[in-house]
Order: structure tokens, then C-alpha cells, then sequence
């Protein structure tokens, strides 16, 4: 028999606030770890491209932003239906944490990309290509998720309903990955593949895998610093709350 | 088990509904002439206001005449769609719909399908007009309507869950702007692209498909959504 008691305690803002706190650091250390060390790698001891120079260091930032922020777009509406088909309100929470983590690393993406397409395209920013439109319609609906939870006074009501909206935008993402094979584009087709030999040098290719993976750790850790915000904001006036926090304070 | 009786009784309590809340609609829109005549006239005026703007050109009209038409009709279906819910919200029609028995989801096609009627139906008819203000040539006026038609279909199945999620607040307008016009992309893309195929000479099988399988889709699904929203907006 399956055990489940790990799904039931997911609902208990108590002992989710507790473990959050003890897995905080390792996340916050490793993922920092793993981004300072990719960076150093990627920027200074990987060799110039041959035909973009030194500007395609740029990848190391924007090539993770970019996927970590697709992933979380996810992340947000998976979370939003496991709230609306469960009723668990440590989910709603989690959709709320994760939009403005999400909307940073979209905004991130975008600059990084833009100033990447100014020595590579002569251009900050070119309509003819898909990707760019469709990372910055991403950037509007999590701005649109924000703006929806925040115009409900009533905290529980606005996730539930921006839930509704996240998992109505996912319609969108199918469209951000086919946008490549449906417009021409100026773009370089996506070079990363799993199943087929990468169009990248493998040299060039680990430090941005280990950059991909410190994002991702220091995303989980962001979404933990807000989750733990929500976890206070909605259980306030809860006893264990107070309790938990002079215990911490001692 | 369901008993097929009774399973024969729910599949005709469905569609009475369906059809019991879109004629009521449909009287509903006819007796406020605003409902199906603000939309339209909103979109030609804007067409009016992009032409001042953009000169008299009629080459340089016509070339953005694809984008013109579309956003405009998009922002006026857009627009039209947060009276949807609200006079239903307020008057406790909407509580009862959520209460009845019958299935909520047909009860919403109903009631979307009549607004998509009344503010698609216009926009078809007076597309020979858009395309006369905009210099598009006449041959292509047919599937100028269709994908009106068809698009302001989406438009409102999607936009409907705008307007479900924000019917209790009370900063309703601009906000179902910031959550549904990400969502319209697709429509928008292949609406004009549609036009833009057909001044080319291209073949237009793709992006009609394309209009046609996204109303599918948005017909089929947003009803879901829509419910949702309805229910949480109930709550609030």
C-alpha cells in the first residue's frame, strides 16, 4: 500500500512552514554554489564562439531565465489545479508564490535576450521572431495573475480565482514552444536536444547545464521565501504560528 | 449505474437548458438595443479614429487593414463582454443557475453562445463596410466575415472567463483586459493572418483550420473555466 501521509501533510501550513525553513539554506546555498560556479566557468574559461565573440557569455543568464521561467509558468498552473480539484489551500499559496518569481526571470529573459540581440542582430528587439513575442505575451500573463489576486480583498477568493486564469493561459505555452516551427524567424532554431546530438559544443553546453540546474534551485528558493510570506499573511492569527515564531526567535 | 431513463432525462434537461437560457438571452439582447448595436458602432468609430491617424493613404490604409480590423473587433467584443455576467450577478439570476440542479456547464454555453450571436452576427454583416473604410478589396470581403465570424466566436467563449473571475469586483473593465488579451494572441494571429493569406493569393486552408479548431476547442473548454470563475465569484 502506497504511503500517502507525506500528501496529507503538503496541507498542513504548519509542517510545510517548518520544513520550508530547514530546507531554505541547503536550496538557497547550492543553487548560489552552482550559479556563481557556472557563471565563473561560462564567462571566463569557455572559448569565444567563433562567429558571435565574446557575446554569447550572455546565454549563461538568459538561456536558464528563459526555461526556468516557462517551467514555472507550469509549476503555477499545476499548482492552481491541484487547488481547485483538491481544495488545498497550500497550493492556492503556492500558485501566489511562485507568479512574482515567475514574472522576474520572464522580465530577466527578456532584457538579457534583448541585449544579446543587440551586437547579434543589430537590433534590441525583433518582432520577426516568434520567441521574443511569446516570452513577452508570457510576461503579461503573469502580470495578469497578479493583477487578478490583487484586486480581490478576500485572499482565498483571488487565488481561487486567478487559478482559473493561470490554467486558462496554459493554452498559451503549447504555442511559445510550436512558435518556432510556425513563423520564420531570425532566431536560431533550439539548439539543446535530448534525443538527438546537440548543436552546441559540449564545452560551451556544461556550464549552461549547471547554470539551468542553480536556477532552478535558487528559483525553489525564492518560491520558498514567498511561500513562507503567504503561509504567514493567511495564518496570522493562528496559535502555532505565534508559537513557532518565539521558538524561532529564542 | 445510471438508468437509461433517467440518462435519457439528463441528456434532454442539458439541452433545455442550453436552449431555455439562450433564448432568454437572445430577448434579453434585442430589448436593450445598446447590447448588439454599442460593439459595432464602437468598432467603426475606432476605424474612423485609426484612419485620421494613420492619413488618407489608401495603400498605407489598406496594408494595415489586417491589424486594424482585428484589434478593433477584438476590443470591442472585449469590451462588450463585462456586461456578460453583471446584470445576472446583481439581480440574483446568477445564484439561481448555480443552484438549479440543471448542469452549469450547458447553461453557460447558452448563455455565451447568445452574447457570441449578437455581437458576431453584426460584425459579419458590417464587414463590407470595414473593408470599404479600409480599402480591402471586395472579393475577400466573404472571408473577411467568416473569420469575424468565427474568431469573435473564440473571443467571447475565452473572454467569458475574463469576465466570469472579475463579475463580483468592482474594477471590472480594465482588469479583464489584463487577463484576456494575453489569451488572444492565437486569434489574432491567425484572424489576420487569414486576411493577410488571402491578399497574398495564398492558400487559406491553414489559418481557417486553425480559427475553426480553436472554436472548437474554446467552445468545448472554456465553459469549465467560466464555471469556475462563476462559482468563486459567487463566493465572494
Amino acid at each position: 500500500m502506497a504511503n500517502w501521509q507525506w500528501f496529507h501533510r503538503l496541507g498542513s501550513p504548519k509542517w510545510l512552514l517548518a520544513t520550508l525553513d530547514r530546507w531554505l539554506p541547503w536550496l538557497l546555498s547550492l543553487g548560489l554554489l552552482m550559479l556563481v560556479g557556472a557563471l565563473a566557468w561560462g564567462l571566463a574559461f569557455v572559448p569565444p564562439d567563433y562567429k558571435q565573440g565574446n557575446s554569447f557569455r550572455i546565454m549563461y543568464i538568459h538561456v536558464p531565465t528563459a526555461v526556468v521561467a516557462l517551467a514555472a509558468y507550469y509549476a503555477m498552473a499545476i499548482a492552481g489545479a491541484v487547488a481547485m480539484i483538491w481544495r488545498m489551500k497550500v497550493a492556492d499559496m503556492v500558485m501566489r508564490a511562485i507568479a512574482p518569481v515567475g514574472a522576474a526571470l520572464t522580465f530577466l529573459a527578456l532584457v538579457t535576450g534583448a541585449i544579446w540581440g543587440k551586437p547579434t542582430w543589430g537590433a534590441y528587439w525583433v518582432w520577426q521572431d516568434a520567441r521574443l513575442t511569446s516570452m513577452l505575451i508570457l510576461f503579461f500573463l503573469y502580470l495578469g495573475v497578479m493583477a487578478l489576486y490583487d484586486a480581490y480583498s478576500d485572499r482565498r477568493n483571488g487565488n481561487r480565482a486567478a487559478a482559473v486564469v493561470a490554467l486558462a493561459g496554459t493554452v498559451n505555452i503549447p504555442i511559445i514552444y510550436k512558435s518556432v516551427d510556425w513563423w520564420s524567424s531570425l532566431h536560431q532554431p533550439a539548439s539543446i536536444k535530448f534525443t538527438e546530438q546537440s548543436a552546441i559544443a559540449s564545452e560551451m553546453l556544461q556550464p549552461l547545464l549547471l547554470a539551468i540546474i542553480g536556477t532552478y534551485f535558487v528559483f525553489a528558493a525564492m518560491v520558498i521565501l514567498q511561500l513562507r510570506l503567504q503561509i504567514v499573511l493567511s495564518e496570522g492569527r493562528s496559535n502555532w504560528l505565534a508559537e513557532y515564531a518565539t521558538n524561532k526567535l529564542r | 449505474m445510471t438508468h437509461p431513463a433517467a440518462m435519457q432525462a439528463d441528456n434532454e434537461s442539458m439541452f433545455r437548458i442550453l436552449h431555455a437560457i439562450f433564448k432568454r438571452d437572445l430577448r434579453v439582447y434585442f430589448r436593450t438595443r445598446g447590447a448588439w448595436l454599442n460593439p459595432l458602432i464602437f468598432v467603426l468609430l475606432v476605424i474612423t479614429l485609426f484612419t485620421l491617424g494613420i492619413g488618407p493613404d489608401a495603400k498605407q490604409l489598406a496594408s494595415n487593414a489586417t491589424a486594424i480590423i482585428w484589434v478593433v473587433a477584438l476590443l470591442g467584443i472585449m469590451l462588450s463582454l463585462d456586461a456578460l455576467f453583471r446584470s445576472d450577478y446583481e439581480d440574483g439570476t446568477l445564484e439561481q443557475l448555480l443552484l438549479s440542479p440543471r448542469p452549469l456547464y450547458f447553461a453557460i454555453m447558452g448563455k455565451v453562445a447568445a452574447h457570441w450571436l449578437v455581437t458576431g452576427l453584426p460584425m459579419l454583416l458590417a464587414s463590407p463596410l470595414f473593408a470599404l473604410m479600409l480599402g480591402i478589396p471586395i472579393s475577400i470581403v466573404p472571408l473577411l466575415a467568416l473569420g469575424l465570424f468565427l474568431g469573435s466566436g473564440i473571443l467571447s467563449f475565452v473572454g467569458a472567463i475574463g469576465a466570469a473571475v472579475t463579475v463580483s469586483l468592482q474594477t471590472g473593465g480594465l482588469l479583464i483586459a489584463l487577463i484576456i488579451l494575453p489569451l488572444y494572441v492565437p486569434v489574432i494571429i491567425f484572424g489576420a493572418g487569414l486576411l493577410q493569406y488571402a491578399l497574398e493569393g495564398w492558400s487559406v486552408a491553414a489559418p481557417l483550420m486553425m480559427l475553426s479548431g480553436l472554436l472548437c476547442a474554446a467552445v468545448v473548454l472554456a465553459p469549465l473555466a467560466i464555471g469556475a470563475g462563476l462559482k468563486i465569484s459567487m463566493d465572494s
